[in-house]
């Protein structure tokens, strides 16, 4: 108010030495921002304090109590960590999730840093890189179900060629062997697009001189993307594993949609496997502990993200 | 200098490399086109298709025996029998309920988190008050903890709100912020120029009207970026739902979609019905995404993650 009614023309362009003085009013009234900036701040920090960081603390909270949601939960120490340390089932299903997450990211990467040297050195389309990027914005049920159909035994499109070039039917998605290669493959297809184009990105950054003086040089394609592409995109290549690769451990929608876990267990990932503990038998405490042990898998691979962006960093110059 | 190599190595080697390397390249491009594309005509072709047709020319690329039939299932405007008689579940799923469940909790979430998330960022970008930078320190580890990790103990709290199977309960824990809106929309508000919120408050604006008037029609483009790939998210989420929703009343599309599958009748899957259903479920990101596509592409990057 103060700046108002002591500087009334200040439409007009002020010359230096007027606009002194109001600046110094409005860095001065600037200092009391604090009831607006609760207001500003009330209904995000409710959503943390609620939805977020309540349920974190609780959830750590849970796997120390035995809990089946209708009577309160009942503090039990360690016994879910005992419980699942000797769980077979368990390990099991933890071993099937880094099966899958290897499958998953190991093909996931090297097509989705194919892609984006693609983009980079053929053309700079973006109708191209939108099309790469389309099956990303469908949800993983769409894409479970439509591989589901497509890879069907009896029916799928998948299974007809294969048998009409006189192989053998691939029960892709019902035997045990099979079952998670697909699924890691499925969710290859949803997700190369979108690693694609953060790789592509980090391309962008890499100066087209560098290619130009290559070539110059006489140096094949081959050998540009090993002397040139990799060492410089090393460090983004980094970021973007270890981003894929937190992603790739939380895997359930293709799992719950095309499997339901089986068959004989054969893709009861670690998050299936917590769901149905806690949605099926009701047991949140134990539900909760292997979650806690999910959670500390997840912290381990950002700690080693954040290693691996700093050795990066300094590795770019 | 630097123009001169631009033109030669710009124009010549072009030339030059239309070689067998450079086609086998846009041949590979070609085959990453054709796989990426090829499971959404798949869809398309099934959904018109009987499945009687479906089991007597599995290879036919084009839909067999024409139908909307697959749809009407869907859509639920068949009769029991009907249905059934065309190797449906009859089960009675609606999709336009569905479709409009889906709509009401994406917009929901989406404009509240994106507002709540913005003023949010405003405070943190902008205004001055105690704490501030440790605030934003708490919110910034947020990013760290998995959201997978709170749903389990989001639904216990949902289920002492009483709210388990009602949209409310699907939308309230991400309707009030992400960690990761509040943090992207921070950095566009920190690169608007702070003379021109200075040239507002000579004219006697608030803080308030400065958010309105300045602030947000100047991030306008991030912040649409950010709702599309927000309603996009929550359109597609289908592990909280799957928790929180047991009937039709708050049932969504990607819910709707595994409970059709799980209803496969005893003559097998009804791939027609279940693939129309998924194309009714698929298609408005579809058209979301051809409005936005360029946005949203060039937004991928390093300060647009995830």
């Amino acid at each position: 108010m103060t700046v108002a009614s002591s500087s009334p023309p200040s439409r007009l362009p002020l010359s230096g030495a007027e606009a002194v003085a109001p600046m110094k009013k409005v860095k001065a009234r600037a200092q009391g921002d604090g009831a607006l900036a609760a207001v500003f701040i009330a209904p995000a920090m409710l959503g943390f304090l609620v939805f977020l960081l309540w349920p974190t603390l609780r959830g750590i909270w849970l796997s120390f109590t035995r809990y089946n949601l209708l009577t309160p939960a009942e503090f039990v120490g360690l016994d879910n960590y005992v419980r699942m340390v000797n769980d077979p089932i368990f390990w099991d299903s933890l071993w099937v999730t880094v099966e899958y997450v290897v499958l998953n990211i190991g093909v996931q990467t090297v097509a989705a840093l194919a892609i984006a040297v693609l983009l980079q050195r053929l053309t700079q389309s973006s109708l191209l890189r939108g099309i790469v990027l389309t099956p990303y914005l469908m949800s993983n049920v769409v894409a479970g179900l439509v591989w589901l159909w497509m890879l069907d035994t009896q029916l799928g499109i998948g299974n007809e060629i294969i048998s009409g070039l006189g192989a053998d039917r691939i029960p892709f998605l019902a035997d045990e062997t099979w079952a998670i290669p697909t699924i890691a493959l499925i969710n290859v297809w949803r997700h190369v697009g979108y690693t694609a184009l953060l790789l592509f990105a980090g391309l962008q950054a890499i100066p087209n001189d560098m290619y130009e003086a290559a070539r110059v040089d006489g140096a094949s394609e081959w050998r540009m993307f090993w002397r040139i592409t990799m060492p410089l995109l090393r460090p983004v290549l980094a970021v973007v594993l270890i981003m894929t690769v937190i992603g790739s451990f939380q895997v359930f929608d293709t799992v719950a949609v095309t499997t339901a876990g089986g068959p004989a267990n054969a893709t009861n990932v670690l998050q299936y496997y917590i769901y149905g503990s806690a949605f099926g038998r009701f047991q949140f405490g134990y539900a909760s502990a292997m979650s806690v042990a999910l959670l500390v898998v997840l912290s381990a691979i950002t700690v080693l993200q954040y290693r691996l962006t700093r050795a990066g960093q300094s590795d770019l110059g | 200098m630097a123009a001169v190599t631009a033109t030669n190595t710009g124009i010549r080697p072009e030339r030059r490399r239309f070689s067998f390397g450079r086609a086998a390249a846009w041949t590979g491009m070609v085959l990453i086109v054709l796989i990426t594309m090829l499971p959404f005509y798949w869809i398309l072709r099934t959904a018109l298709s009987t499945n009687a047709g479906l089991g007597a020319d599995p290879t036919n690329p084009l839909p067999v025996d024409l139908t909307t039939s697959g749809f009407e299932r869907a859509l639920g405007l068949q009769s029991a029998e009907e249905a059934v008689a065309q190797g449906g579940a009859g089960g009675g799923l609606d999709f336009w309920r569905y479709l409009l469940n889906s709509v009401g909790v994406s917009t929901v979430i989406t404009a509240c988190q994106i507002f709540f998330s913005a003023m949010a960022a405003y405070a943190f970008a902008r205004l001055r008050w105690r704490g501030r930078d440790k605030v934003f320190a708490l919110f910034l580890a947020g990013l760290m903890v998995p959201t997978i990790f709170t749903l389990l103990p989001n639904f216990v709290l949902i289920k002492e709100l009483q709210l388990v199977d009602t949209l409310l309960g699907i939308a309230l824990p991400t309707m009030f912020m992400t960690p990761f809106a509040v943090f992207f929309l921070r950095q566009f508000f920190m690169n608007i120029p702070r003379e021109v919120e200075e040239a507002a408050l000579l004219d006697g604006a608030g803080k308030i009207k400065i958010f309105f008037r300045v602030v947000l029609p100047m991030a306008s483009t991030p912040i649409i970026t950010l709702s599309v790939l927000t309603y996009i998210t929550s359109w597609n989420d289908y592990f909280w739902p799957l928790m929180v929703s047991y009937s039709d009343s708050s049932r969504v599309l990607t819910v709707a979609l595994a409970v059709f599958r799980a209803q496969t009748p005893a003559t097998g899957v009804d791939w027609s019905g279940l693939m129309a259903a998924t194309l009714i479920a698929a298609l408005p990101m579809l058209v979301l995404f051809a409005c936005f596509a360029r946005r949203i592409v060039s937004s991928i990057g390093f300060t647009g993650i995830k």
